[in-house]
């Protein structure tokens, strides 16, 4: 369709749609008011963690429990989205290349492309659908059943047994799958170069790693790889702090921890989304 | 067991709290002596739990006051308050194990978070705790894996572990048959016998304030009606306790 064949009126319908849709978000999590208290809360959160860090030799067994079965747990559904990510990235732009003939710089595309973006953005999204959800659910049974407020009446540091080890474990989790999520990305993307663009794996490969090859000043890493990886720290604290946060402020049985668990996705979705576009123009600008 | 003459453990005076327009406690007023077992008896929803959830400082009065080992739990600070908490076991209704860890895990729990014993010190005591609440066979399993009654037993061990001054039961017998709920009973009286702890017991079945308490109060509408030594209690004069008590011990049909 051509835009100018559109009516004069349709970015003010779309200015209508994306105010009406923002209102139904606002209005649903109980008002302005409410949103602002949830996202304090969540600073404080991130706050009680930091100031928590010292208590880590004595959360090592914890850390190593959770760092297991985030890893674990999400390796194989990691490796496959990264390999279908790669390819569909690959099939996407090379077809458009390929009608300039410039097919064989499908390696560095896919490469950055992967690198930047979608390496960590598929990673952290698969872990906040997957083992998010998870510590969410968790929490919010812990909640509900009274676990929580038992290890208040004992005394005993909730945030530094439960939260600290959740958020420094996917903190480590979330770029380690990143780089796996790159490596499987990157040879999908062959096989879709070689099998469907008639680029040879050699140019691609070659190709693709000379162009992850220049070294930061700081840290001798691939920009564009430190870079994902930054993100990636970033996404991992993030998943892990919103959904033991609202795992923990769960109420009322079942329900509460079923809504718990997806206001968990929700939020963690959006946050990735949102602070992907800031880091993004924080490390590339 | 009273200790008559000593401070009180707990004292709480005209204790008010709301939730809304529903006003649940309305000028609550009590003692618990030192090495006393004080039972509160009341119907669902006279404020019983809610009382208890002031004493650990888990809910602040609207107004009037409580205070624990001679302190007023809510001008406490957070410090002041954990520290008050160490001296004070609380044994849930649901039992409120931690379900990703072993019973002997979460008896340990309490232990390695004080962390002033040593690891064989504190398998030790472990030991020791599920010989007293008679449930040395399930140390190694989860607490979804054990009955409700065993759920109650190590409830009460995980209290007790810390070796507190003061214990707090929110209706222990809760969902137990009958069975089950006297050996919880004559559980809850030996520890009180043998340890020597003061205890406040929040229940509504006869049975086991009978078998437990030193004294009983009857909490209706927010307030204590009658606080009599157990056996007067269960003798009772007041048209409205003989009424609770009545409707209790009618037969089902």
């Amino acid at each position: 369709m051509n835009p100018d064949s559109l009516p004069s009126w349709w970015p003010l319908l779309l200015t209508v749609l994306f105010a009406a849709a923002l209102s139904h978000a606002i209005w649903n999590s109980n008002g302005p008011r409410a949103l602002l208290e949830e996202a304090g809360a969540r600073l404080v959160l991130l706050a009680a963690v930091f100031a928590r860090l010292h208590h880590l030799p004595k959360r090592r067994g914890w850390l190593l429990i959770q760092v297991r079965s985030a890893a674990i747990g999400n390796l194989h559904v990691i490796s496959l989205v990264g390999v279908f990510i790669g390819m569909i990235f690959a099939l996407q732009a090379g077809i458009e290349l390929a009608r300039f003939g410039q097919q064989d710089q499908i390696g560095p595309l896919v490469a950055a492309g992967i690198a930047r973006e979608m390496g960590p953005f598929i990673t952290a999204l698969v872990l906040a659908s997957t083992y998010g959800s998870a510590m969410a659910a968790e929490m919010g049974t812990m909640a509900v059943s009274d676990e929580l407020t038992a290890l208040e009446v004992m005394s005993i540091d909730r945030i530094s047994l439960l939260v600290l080890p959740r958020v420094v474990a996917l903190a480590i989790v979330c770029p380690a799958m990143t780089v796996i999520s790159d490596m499987v990305g990157i040879i999908g993307g062959g096989f879709v170069a070689s099998a469907q663009l008639g680029v040879g794996w050699d140019l691609y490969l070659d190709s693709a790693f000379t162009s992850l090859s220049g070294l930061g000043q700081t840290i001798p890493i691939p920009k564009d790889v430190f870079g994902g990886l930054f993100k990636s720290f970033c996404f991992g604290i993030a998943v892990a702090l919103i959904s033991c946060a609202s795992g923990i402020s769960a109420r009322g049985g079942a329900l509460g921890v079923g809504r718990a668990t997806s206001r968990a996705v929700r939020d963690a979705t959006i946050t990735i989304i949102v602070a992907n576009y800031f880091l993004t123009w924080m490390i590339y600008r | 067991m009273s200790g008559d003459g000593s401070a009180p453990v707990v004292r709480i005076k005209d204790l008010h709290k709301s939730f809304g327009d529903l006003h649940v406690l309305t000028g609550l007023n009590l003692e618990v002596r030192p090495g006393e077992c004080l039972g509160i008896m009341g119907g669902s929803g006279t404020g019983k739990s809610v009382a208890l959830r002031h004493v650990i400082g888990l809910m602040e009065p609207d107004s009037g006051t409580v205070e624990v080992f001679g302190k007023e739990v809510a001008a406490l600070s957070t410090k002041e308050l954990r520290a008050l908490r160490r001296r004070v076991g609380y044994v849930f209704q649901e039992g409120a194990l931690v379900g990703w860890l072993t019973v002997e895990d979460n008896l340990a729990l309490p232990l390695r978070e004080r962390g002033k014993l040593s690891e064989p010190e504190i398998q030790e005591r472990v030991a020791e705790a599920l010989e007293t609440v008679h449930v040395t066979g399930a140390g190694k399993n989860f607490p979804a894996e054990i009955s409700g009654g065993m759920k109650k037993r190590v409830s009460i061990a995980r209290a007790l572990i810390t070796r507190p001054e003061l214990v707090l039961y929110d209706e222990p017998n809760a969902g137990l048959d009958p069975e089950i709920s006297r050996s919880i009973n004559a559980l809850m009286r030996e520890v009180s016998d043998k340890l020597g702890v003061t205890s406040l017991v929040v229940e509504h079945r006869i049975e086991c304030l009978q078998r437990v308490a030193d004294r009983v109060l009857f909490v209706h509408e927010g307030k204590v009606l009658v606080d009599e030594p157990t056996e007067a209690f269960f003798q009772p004069s007041h048209p409205r306790l003989r009424a609770f008590l009545g409707y209790q011990q009618e037969p089902a049909r």
